[in-house]
């Protein structure tokens, strides 16, 4: 069954007809023609699938597009602006945070809404004090990405290049929250 | 997948009007166990009646100093909301323990209570299961049962071809704090809205494994309700996992020292629902919370326990875990307690 919805992905109206059963990732790779994210698992465990939807980092494979009819959408692909690379896209660069590179859009995704959470003053459940803001701490970054996952084992380079993308974007913690 | 028609229709009473009236249809909140069920054919809807924008997204100040949370809330604003970390820390303690921050970001306060079972036999649709398919038994006896349940079940190593065999766990760490927190749920029906307490929410296996709730087919979950905490309460939740992050709860506890001489107490990762342990409540009214005192009337809540065998070594661990884990929780909260 089809449904006829408009999305706003990487700064671009679309509209397009999508049946059902189609998810939020399967829209943007196979009809829209972005392969930014990832197809990983498509179970929601690996976190390759991140975008961020409506602003917030989110599992594009456990999203109907049906049901996302007008949101706004940002891959790793619309990241950049006028050719300058995304903080976080070039902490990956400088930190070496990545090898084969697939699950990197989604892990730079996610680290982009791990900077929001964290400037809004959310806390993570390794967080010491509930009451106060977090710092980017190492154990605070290795919990709030731990929905993506790294075959290569990247981490030990992903944690480092979300603390400087972190620390180039101002302070870290409390000035939203 | 078995295409399925979407509706969203204008508010919930028309929603509710929508899912009854079709025996084939479901409610989709944020999806993130729907829709997988959905891949796996687990869920098979004729319907699928998306409510994720009907109800309220608001966290709201009751008149008796509770706070009313929108079905719409999402588990992260729910855990990053200041009045829930500063007055309910065993709620935000156990949303923040669960799932990943995209799942939090997605996961809502209405559907995270009804996410079903990760009994592995449960999402293979190659294996019998009497809550996937009533009546076909349960593949989960004599199986891998690491996750699986000790309390509430039909005994240690019940029939597996009876239709009324399920040793699965409820997997949520929310339902557990709310347990705990004796939060109350506004159900909207057909026929109008009720209230449900929820420890009372949740069922255990009985007759008809298939049904995790006392939801009547049509019934929304619109909002949940905690009571206030009396200045002074204090509470917490501890999980225990295989990984130290993204894991479900192999058990956890959920603790609450209203401060007037009671102890509320619920455990996740024991049972198909979360597990109240009223006896142990009883037994500490009024007691000094020692290690001693808590060790023991776990010792009695557990009793009952029915540990299950299985091809990965059983659960039998789980409980001398989940007692030292309560044991573990209520210390921490009498040591903060102390000047």
């Amino acid at each position: 069954m089809d449904a006829e919805i408009s999305l706003t992905v990487d700064g671009v109206p679309r509209r397009l007809t999508v049946d059902t059963r189609t998810t939020l990732l399967d829209a943007l790779r196979e009809r829209l023609g972005n392969p930014s994210p990832k197809k990983g698992c498509d179970h929601g465990q690996c976190g390759a699938c991140t975008v961020l939807l409506d602003g917030d980092r989110a599992l594009s494979c456990l999203a109907l597009a049906v049901a996302h009819d007008g949101a706004e959408i940002t891959t790793a692909d619309g990241l950049a602006h006028d050719g300058e690379l995304h903080p976080v896209q070039q902490a990956f660069i400088d930190r070496d945070a990545f090898q084969c590179g697939y699950c990197t859009p989604g892990q730079i995704c996610s680290a982009v809404g791990v900077l929001d959470e964290v400037r809004r003053g959310w806390p993570s459940s390794v967080t010491p004090d509930l009451g106060a803001d977090p710092e980017l701490s190492h154990a605070e970054v290795a919990e709030r990405m731990s929905g993506n996952l790294c075959r290569c084992a990247a981490y030990v380079n992903i944690v480092p290049a979300v603390q400087q993308a972190g620390a180039a974007g101002g302070p870290a913690a409390g000035s939203a929250s | 997948m078995k295409p399925f028609a979407y509706a969203r229709p204008a508010d919930v009473a028309e929603a509710v009007r929508s899912v009854a009236a079709e025996p084939g249809a479901v409610f989709l909140g944020g999806g993130t166990n729907l829709v997988d069920h959905l891949k796996l054919g687990v869920a098979r809807p004729d319907l699928v009646v998306d409510v994720r924008t009907l109800t309220s997204r608001e966290v709201l100040d009751l008149e008796d100093g509770g706070l009313r949370i929108g079905a719409a809330v999402t588990n992260s604003g729910l855990a990053a909301d200041r009045r829930v970390r500063e007055r309910y820390p065993v709620l935000a303690q156990a949303l923040l323990s669960g799932a990943t921050g995209q799942l939090r970001n997605q996961a809502t306060t209405g559907g995270n209570p009804l996410q079903r079972t990760r009994c592995v036999y449960f999402s293979d649709v190659s294996t019998a299961c009497n809550k996937r398919q009533p009546g076909s038994g349960c593949t989960a006896v004599g199986g891998s049962t690491r996750n699986h349940a000790i309390l509430g079940t039909p005994g240690v190593l019940p029939d597996p071809t009876a239709p009324e065999t399920c040793i699965a766990t409820h997997p949520s760490d929310m339902a557990v704090a709310l347990a705990a927190l004796d939060a109350v749920v506004h159900v909207q029906g057909p026929a109008g809205e009720r209230l449900v307490p929820f420890a009372d929410l949740h069922r255990l296996p009985g007759e008809d494994p298939s049904r995790d709730t006392v939801l009547e087919h049509g019934e929304l979950i619109t909002a949940i309700d905690l009571p206030p905490m009396p200045p002074g309460a204090r509470s917490a939740y501890r999980k225990v996992r295989d990984r130290a992050s993204y894991a479900f709860a192999l058990v956890s506890v959920a603790a609450v020292l209203p401060g007037d001489g009671g102890i509320r107490l619920a455990l996740g990762g024991v049972a198909h629902r979360p597990w109240r342990a009223r006896r142990a409540e009883e037994i500490l009214r009024g007691a000094e919370l020692t290690e001693h005192a808590v060790r023991a009337a776990m010792e009695a809540e557990l009793v009952v326990a029915q540990p299950q065998p299985g091809v990965d070594g059983g659960n039998g661990f789980k409980i001398p875990l989940v007692s030292r884990t309560v044991v573990a929780t209520v210390r921490d909260l009498a040591l903060e307690a102390r000047p």
